[in-house]
């Protein structure tokens, strides 16, 4: 019985100690607007951005940390390594724009 | 007849830009007609751009035009297959050829630098002249809620557009 305990408390010790599960967020490309405009994540969780426009489109950081093309009607995905704030666009539609807030 | 007259009149008005008939109430096959030959005359003239001009922000802007007005097209064309729609020619339509082929004419005899200016002068006149008939005349005509929908996808790309040829326009002077 005791065994049992100290077995149960080992694994609530670890579940304790392995950090929180990676996220996806998802960010819509949509009639030429980045919904939502603003999201955050954390650095490991995987950013999806869904284009569902008939356009290419692209997201593309201004500060160089990435630039994911995106085919008409296809989704990309990136994994976010580096905290902080981006701003990121559209190279060929450069009003869209959004920004990404990753926390370490 | 007055009609005629008023209609010749813009004609002339606006010869160095695109005229549109004013007043006569398109039907939906008309301003799919007219929604798609402006697509296609914007790619016959930026693929004229992209044989002849020399300046890169001018180059880019033309595959830009390309892509975008390609898949517009592409979009217009299956939805009037799935609407059963033949797009019908008209007098908005020919016009606008007419005119177009005339200026592809007009910058074929200019090289260099002369031709990058002229191409991107004409780029910011012609998506105003069709952003403005989109608002104004095919958007408001237009019954099938998907024809519209589709319109008014395209008046925000094609404002892009006219915003990207004026900073391309502006960096070239």
């Amino acid at each position: 019985m005791s065994g049992r305990i100290a077995f149960l408390s080992t694994i609530v010790l670890v579940a304790a100690s392995v950090p929180a599960r990676a996220a996806t967020i998802q960010i819509v490309m949509e009639k030429l607007e980045i919904s939502p405009a603003a999201a955050s994540a954390k650095v490991g969780d995987t950013v999806e951005w869904i284009n569902k426009d008939a356009l290419v489109h692209t997201a593309t950081a201004r500060n160089g940390d990435f630039d994911v093309n995106l085919p008409p009607n296809k989704t990309a995905s990136l994994v976010l390594k580096k905290a902080g704030a981006v701003d990121y666009y559209c190279r060929f539609h450069p009003n869209m724009k959004a920004t990404l807030k990753v926390a370490p | 007849m007055f009609h005629r007259i008023s209609a010749a009149a813009v004609v002339i008005c606006l010869t160095s830009s695109v005229a549109l008939a004013q007043g006569a109430k398109l039907t939906d096959p008309q301003i799919a007609h007219i929604a798609y030959t402006a697509g296609e005359i914007d790619i016959k003239a930026a693929k004229q751009a992209l044989d002849k001009a020399s300046n890169k922000d001018v180059k880019e802007f033309a595959e830009g035009m390309v892509r975008d007005h390609e898949a517009v097209n592409k979009q217009a064309l299956d939805l009037v297959k799935k609407l059963k729609v033949t797009p019908e020619d008209n007098d908005t339509s020919r016009t606008l050829s007419k005119q177009a082929s005339e200026k592809l004419g007009e910058l074929g005899k200019l090289k260099g630098a002369a031709f990058d200016k002229a191409y991107i002068a004409n780029e910011v006149a012609y998506h105003k002249t069709v952003d403005n008939a989109l608002e104004t005349q095919l958007i408001p005509s237009a019954s099938n809620a998907e024809l519209k929908g589709l319109l008014q996808t395209g008046l925000k790309i094609f404002q892009g557009h006219e915003q990207h040829a004026e900073h391309v326009a502006a960096e070239l002077k």
